[in-house]
């Protein structure tokens, strides 16, 4: 990656906590609240040492009561604060599922314009570090279907500086998805100045010419890897990281299936209503007689939850060799 | 790497070719498209083009041997290869593959040249020869069947790249027709279109049953078939030899017509071809040339022979080529014996299936050139003989009739292009005239 501005080589959680520190520094509007990010400095560590730095009125450990924690932020937010809201796990935000889908999205609309709710509500999602039945889940779908939300979810150090701080200034609710099994497993370089990423711009990662994939998060590496090992063979398959759910990057993906005219779409939330059937819905309606295959969904199982144990863990989670052996069949379709 | 050349399907129908004539000997080198071997079937002679360059290394079977399509012929060693272009593009496994054929199976060599290079990008890299036969011959067996299978995308392509699937060899699961493939085979382009002239060889293309026109790209060229070869050289002898005159009559087909539509059902039912002005027609074209014997002649330097049958080609054109079936001794036929015999060889002639006897021995042509509403045109002469009429479109006019009333006629314009050296206007505007009576005078009741 060729950046002309200093850079430092950062982890994923790096990268929240550098971004999340400079826009405490920057504006004095930004203000996070969340279970244990005081006095714990968060359970990754990511806002360890904020509470000194910053004090208890602007770092504000809340009790276990997500409902309260984006409630709370959607008033603060309503009003002229800039709260970016934590819920520790993405596990536990169901209890505020009103207060995002039935407030936050709806307070531009309601309002009639005359309020808007510039909130950020991070959590930290995704499998794969025995995190077991409540620690693990996805829940992206839950929530793109719900106009007035904007959702991401970065795969790269470089993605979550740019796209968190474009969710800070953005005016409308953001939810900023972090998969925590990339968060000290990618390090790559990030510019040490501001920037922003536009919300709803997927990234392109490598390019191809017979199969188009997509996928975010931590599949948007691991099918990277596939492709590449691909390359190997003389396969060719272009990858990209949609990096936003919602507003999703739909020309991107149209372009890039004009080219290979095959798509693949992984993700590790499950299949049914999930985000590949959005994609693929997408792609019906607007490119059918680009497909030269039938669209494929590679996702995790339809079932309740991720599994304790290693063995059903690694059975639920999709494993590179598995991508590649996917997108090796429909190359040769 | 060697490329093995298999005995082409000319036709839809055929079942195995015989090597008329090796046009290149083993070391000899040659270029992509080039024929190198003339292969006949008991249709015609064709010309069969290389599909790629290189120095031919092999043959492996002998002029005059007769063997099943699909069976390895010659054997090219290719130069300059798409192999060594896009080594990226190579599955490792393709590498240690047997130099199979480009196509084991009913395509023309050409037109398997995009798939051998898109079978480099990883398909399997020797797919078995049935599973290969299954997909890409099956499909082209006619046009709708060259579409069952066929993804949206591919049938978007092939239409907007003017390819015929089922002159594509699929380099897919299967032998499945994929996007890359029509898209290399409308790269090839010139490929392309040789691969379909020469289906095309015998006449008709192979795709017949589907009347879509093959446009070219633009930009592109298309390299001479025999067919079109040999349409070029008749209408250039034709017109440099045959000083052409060109007249024109305006024919009230009223009555014609009506008797022609209340016999079509019959007919078809009894015979199963469709009932068309074209036999009355030449009913009325051998009646007027009984009248006009000169019509049915030929310019020699040692005189004008007039012809002692009466044989009526009648012009078919086809998305690929021109092709002129003639009808032997049509005076002796009723309208009835036209109708069905025009009706077989515009069957044959869509089904690729004339044999060269159909095409030879006319003595006069008629072209029913008015299926797309032209009024009016000046034919060329099929070179060797004294004429050639056009049956124009069919059109309702208001007419004045004999006592002067206004009616609503159909009206048909005869076109007709004359051998000047033959026929002078005095027995051209007769046999006009004639033409005109006689159809004037036929229906609209009677039996055909």
């Amino acid at each position: 990656m060729a950046i002309a501005s200093p850079s430092k080589v950062m982890t994923n959680v790096e990268a929240v906590r550098s971004t999340l520190y400079d826009a405490l520094k920057r504006d004095d509007r930004a203000l996070i609240l969340g279970e244990d990010v005081g006095n714990r400095g968060n359970v990754f560590l990511i806002t360890k040492g904020f509470i000194e730095e910053f004090g208890p009125e602007r770092i504000i450990d809340t009790p276990i009561a997500e409902a309260s924690i984006v409630g709370i932020a959607v008033g603060m937010a309503m009003e002229g604060l800039r709260p970016i809201a934590e819920i520790q796990f993405a596990d536990f935000i169901y209890p505020a599922f009103n207060q995002i889908v039935g407030e936050a999205a709806k307070i531009r609309y309601r309002s009639n314009g005359e309020y808007t709710c510039p909130l950020v509500i991070r959590t930290p999602y995704g499998g794969g570090v025995r995190g077991a039945l409540s620690h693990s889940v996805s829940v992206e779908a839950l929530f793109y279907h719900v106009p007035g939300l904007k959702i991401v979810a970065p795969s790269t150090p470089r993605d979550v500086k740019g796209l968190l701080n474009a969710a800070i200034e953005d005016p409308d609710p953001v939810m900023f998805l972090e998969h925590k099994r990339t968060y000290r497993l990618i390090k790559d370089e990030v510019p040490e100045e501001y920037f922003t990423i536009p919300i709803g711009k997927a990234n392109l990662t490598k390019d191809g010419t017979q199969l188009s994939v997509v996928s975010y998060g931590l599949y948007a590496h691991q099918a990277l890897e596939a492709a590449r090992k691909l390359e190997e063979e003389g396969l060719s398959v272009e990858v990209i990281d949609l990096r936003s759910i919602r507003p999703m990057d739909r020309s991107t993906i149209l372009n890039s299936l004009r080219k290979t005219h095959k798509l693949l779409i992984i993700h590790e939330d499950n299949k049914f209503g999930g985000i590949g059937a959005e994609i693929s819905a997408m792609v019906a309606e607007e490119a059918l007689f680009e497909l030269d295959a039938p669209i494929r969904r590679l996702c995790c199982p339809d079932v309740p939850a991720m599994g304790y144990a290693l063995p059903l863990e690694e059975e639920f989670m999709i494993s590179t060799d598995r991508m590649a052996e996917v997108m090796r069949e429909m190359v040769k379709f | 790497m060697p490329t093995t050349i298999t005995m082409p399907q000319l036709g839809e129908t055929v079942t195995e070719g015989t090597v008329a004539q090796w046009l290149k000997k083993p070391g000899d080198s040659i270029e992509k498209y080039e024929a190198f071997v003339e292969v006949s079937t008991d249709k015609v002679n064709a010309e069969v083009p290389s599909p790629v360059t290189g120095t031919l290394s092999q043959l492996l079977v002998k002029e005059g041997e007769t063997v099943a399509t699909g069976t390895p012929i010659a054997v090219i060693d290719e130069v300059g290869t798409q192999w060594a272009a896009a080594p990226t593009q190579r599955a490792p496994a393709a590498e240690a593959a047997p130099p199979s054929a480009p196509a084991p199976s009913s395509s023309p060599p050409v037109a398997a040249a995009p798939s051998a290079a898109r079978r480099t990008q990883g398909a399997p890299a020797a797919p078995p020869p049935a599973a290969a036969t299954n997909g890409a011959a099956a499909p082209g067996r006619d046009g709708s069947a060259s579409l069952r299978g066929a993804s949206p995308a591919v049938r978007r392509l092939a239409r907007e790249h003017h390819i015929d699937i089922a002159t594509l060899s699929g380099s897919g699961q299967n032998g499945r027709v994929t996007a890359a493939d029509v898209l290399a085979a409308a790269r090839m382009g010139p490929a392309a279109a040789v691969g379909q002239a020469v289906s095309a060889a015998p006449g008709p293309a192979a795709a017949a049953g589907t009347s879509t026109y093959n446009a070219p790209r633009f930009g592109t060229t298309i390299p001479l078939n025999q067919a079109r070869r040999i349409i070029a050289e008749r209408m250039v002898e034709s017109k440099r030899t045959a000083p052409h005159a060109w007249s024109m009559v305006e024919v009230d087909v009223t009555n014609v017509w009506k008797w022609r539509s209340r016999e079509k059902d019959a007919f078809q039912r009894d015979h199963g071809y469709s009932l068309t002005l074209l036999p009355f027609f030449i009913r009325a074209v051998v009646e007027s040339i009984a009248a006009f014997p000169l019509m049915n002649a030929r310019f020699a330097a040692d005189g004008i022979y007039v012809n002692a049958d009466v044989n009526i080609g009648i012009a078919i054109g086809l998305p690929a080529n021109l092709i002129v079936p003639v009808i032997k001794n049509a005076d002796k036929l009723s309208i009835r014996g036209l109708a069905i015999a025009a009706g077989e060889l515009i069957d044959k002639a869509r089904r690729n299936k004339l044999k060269v006897d159909d095409l030879a021995g006319g003595t006069f042509t008629v072209n029913n050139n008015g299926a797309n509403g032209s009024i009016a045109s000046a034919p060329i002469i099929n070179a060797g003989q004294a004429g050639i009429v056009t049956m124009e479109a069919v059109v309702k006019k208001p007419v004045v009739t004999k006592d002067d009333a206004i009616a609503i006629r159909s009206v048909m314009n005869c076109c007709l292009s004359l051998d000047h050296r033959v026929v002078d206007g005095y027995v051209a505007s007769g046999f006009l005239a004639e033409l005109k009576k006689r159809l004037e005078a036929m229906g609209p009741d009677g039996a055909i």
